[in-house]
C-alpha cells in the first residue's frame, strides 16, 4: 500500500489520578504518516507536547511487538482500534485516513481504576492468576520434557487457549465488564494438559472466587469479548470453565 | 466449596438462569401443544378437554406452583444479575460505544426483553389464568371455557397486536436464551455449537410461529 500522510483530530481522555474526575482532551495532529504505529503516532504527540511544555499523556506500553498485554486504549469504541486480532503498538495509521478523528478512552471497568490518563491498574488479573494459575511440580533433577504424553489436540487447544496476554481487552468490550475470557483462557490452559490436573478442581473454583472478588460481572455469552480479542481467544473456552466448575463445585466433598 | 457459594458465584448465578430457562422452555413446548388443540377444528372440544386436564388435575396444579416458582427464580435473579451487571462498569461509560461490531442487539438486551415478556405474561395471565382460576374458587372447582374466553380476548385488534408483539420479544429473548443456557452449563463446544443453534432455531420458530397463529386464527375466523 502506498504511503501517504495525514492530519488527525485527537479526543484522548485525560484524567489527573484516580480521585479526579477527568474530561476528554481534543489534539491536533499533523504530518502522521501512515507507516508509524498507532503508539508512535502517540510518541510524536508527547514530544509536541513536551516541546510546548504541556503535560504528555500517559499510556501503557512495553513490547511493542503484540506479545505483553501491556497496551490498551479503547481506540473508536472498540478495544485495541478497529483491526481484528490485532494489540494497540500492532495497529498502523494506515488503518485511519487524512481528517478522521479518533478517540481514546481507557479500558471502563470498576475492576480496572483509571490509574493516570489512558492507564488502568490491571492488577486484578495479577491476582486472579495468584488464586490458581499455577501447577505443581516436583524440585530436584529436572526432568525430561517429553517424559509426559500430552494428546496432541488437547494441546493445541492448551497454546491457543495460553496465547491470551491478559490486556484486559474482553473486560473493556464486555457489556458487563466480565473477565471471564481471560478466565477462561487461563483455566483451559492448564485444565487441558496432565501438568494442570493435580489443582484441576481448585483452580476452577478459586479463580472465579477470586475474579468475584475483584468486581467483574458474570458473562452472559454475548460474544463480543472474542470479537475484540487480540490473541482470538475462542468464546468456547467460557464453555469449558462453566464445565470445569460445575464438575469441580458438584464432586467436592466440601 | 459449600452449595450457597455454588450458587451465588457468578457462575453459580448463570447456572441457575440457564437451568430455570431451560425448564421455562420446556413449558413453553407443552403449552403450545396444549394450545394447538385449537386447530382440531372441532369448537373447542378437544382444547377444553386439554385444559380441563390442567386445570382439574391435582398433579397437574401443584406442578402449576413449580412453574410459577421457576418464573419468579428466573425473573428475580434475572433482574438482580441484571443490575449488578451494570454497575461493574464503573461510573462512567463509554463516549464511543462497541455496538454491534462484538455482539448481537437481542443478545444485550436480554433483561429489556425479559420484562416486556413479563408485562406481556401479566396481561395474559390476566386474560385467561385469573378469571379461570378465580371461578374455580382458586382449587378444583368449575373452569370457565377457555375457547370461548380466546374467541371474546381475540376479537379485539389491540389484544391480537399486543400478544404478537409479546411473542417477537420472546423469539429474541429466546434466539440468544437457548444457545447461552447450553454454553453456561458447559455443553457447547465445536463439536455440540451447531446442533444447539439449529436445534434452537427450529424450536423458536414453531413455537413462537405457533403462538402467533393463535391469537390471528381466531381473529380471522379461522378457528371458530
Amino acid at each position: 500500500m502506498e504511503h501517504y500522510n495525514m492530519n488527525l483530530t485527537l479526543k484522548v481522555w485525560k484524567q489527573k489520578n484516580s480521585q479526579s474526575a477527568g474530561r476528554f482532551e481534543t489534539y491536533q495532529v499533523k504530518d502522521v504518516s501512515s507507516e508509524m504505529s498507532f503508539l508512535e503516532m502517540f510518541d510524536v504527540l508527547n514530544e509536541q507536547l513536551i516541546h510546548e511544555g504541556k503535560e504528555p499523556i500517559a499510556f501503557d506500553h512495553d513490547c511493542r511487538e503484540g506479545i505483553c498485554g501491556t497496551c490498551s486504549m479503547y481506540i473508536n469504541g472498540r478495544p485495541h482500534g478497529p483491526w481484528h486480532g490485532t494489540t494497540t503498538c500492532q495497529l498502523h495509521m494506515r488503518a485511519f485516513k487524512d481528517g478522521d478523528t479518533i478517540v481514546v478512552e481507557p479500558w471502563r471497568a470498576k475492576a480496572f481504576p483509571v490509574i493516570k490518563d489512558l492507564m488502568v491498574d490491571r492488577s486484578a488479573f495479577d491476582r486472579i492468576i495468584q488464586a490458581g494459575g499455577y501447577i505443581s511440580v516436583n524440585t530436584g533433577v529436572t526432568i525430561d520434557g517429553n517424559a509426559i504424553p500430552v494428546n496432541r489436540d488437547n494441546a493445541e487447544k492448551s497454546f491457543a487457549a495460553a496465547a491470551c496476554i491478559g490486556c484486559g481487552a474482553c473486560v473493556a468490550a464486555c457489556k458487563n465488564s466480565s473477565a471471564m475470557l481471560f478466565l477462561s483462557a487461563k483455566v483451559s490452559h492448564l485444565a487441558l494438559l496432565p501438568q494442570g490436573e493435580i489443582e484441576r478442581k481448585k483452580r476452577a473454583l478459586d479463580m472465579v472466587a477470586q475474579m468475584d472478588k475483584e468486581g467483574f460481572g458474570s458473562c452472559t455469552n454475548t460474544g463480543a469479548c472474542e470479537a475484540v480479542c487480540p490473541k482470538e481467544i475462542e468464546i468456547t473456552n467460557i464453555a469449558r470453565l462453566n464445565r470445569e466448575y460445575l464438575s469441580a463445585g458438584l464432586s467436592a466433598d466440601k | 466449596m459449600n452449595w450457597s457459594h455454588f450458587f451465588t458465584s457468578s457462575v453459580g448465578k448463570k447456572i441457575i438462569m440457564a437451568c430455570s430457562g431451560l425448564f421455562l422452555i420446556a413449558f413453553l413446548l407443552v403449552h403450545a401443544g396444549l394450545n394447538a388443540c385449537i386447530w382440531a377444528f372441532d369448537g373447542g372440544e378437544m382444547f377444553n378437554k386439554a385444559g380441563h386436564f390442567m386445570g382439574s388435575t391435582v398433579v397437574m396444579r401443584i406442578l402449576e406452583i413449580g412453574l410459577f416458582v421457576f418464573f419468579i427464580i428466573h425473573i428475580v435473579q434475572g433482574v438482580v444479575m441484571e443490575l449488578q451487571n451494570r454497575s461493574k462498569r464503573g461510573s462512567k461509560g463509554y463516549a464511543v460505544a462497541l455496538g454491534n461490531r462484538g455482539s448481537k442487539w437481542y443478545s444485550r438486551s436480554m433483561a429489556i426483553l425479559g420484562l416486556l415478556i413479563l408485562l406481556f405474561l401479566i396481561v395474559h395471565l390476566g386474560h385467561f389464568w385469573i378469571p379461570n382460576r378465580s371461578n374455580q374458587g382458586w382449587l378444583l372447582g368449575e373452569e370457565i371455557n377457555l375457547f370461548e374466553k380466546m374467541k371474546e380476548v381475540f376479537s379485539n385488534p389491540v389484544w391480537v397486536i399486543l400478544y404478537t408483539v409479546g411473542v417477537i420479544a420472546l423469539f429474541y429473548h429466546l434466539s440468544h436464551g437457548f444457545q447461552s443456557a447450553f454454553r453456561t452449563l458447559g455443553l457447547t463446544n465445536h463439536k455440540y455449537i451447531n446442533i444447539i443453534q439449529t436445534v434452537g432455531l427450529v424450536y423458536n420458530v414453531v413455537i413462537c410461529l405457533a403462538f402467533i397463529m393463535m391469537p390471528i386464527s381466531f381473529y380471522f375466523g379461522w378457528v371458530q
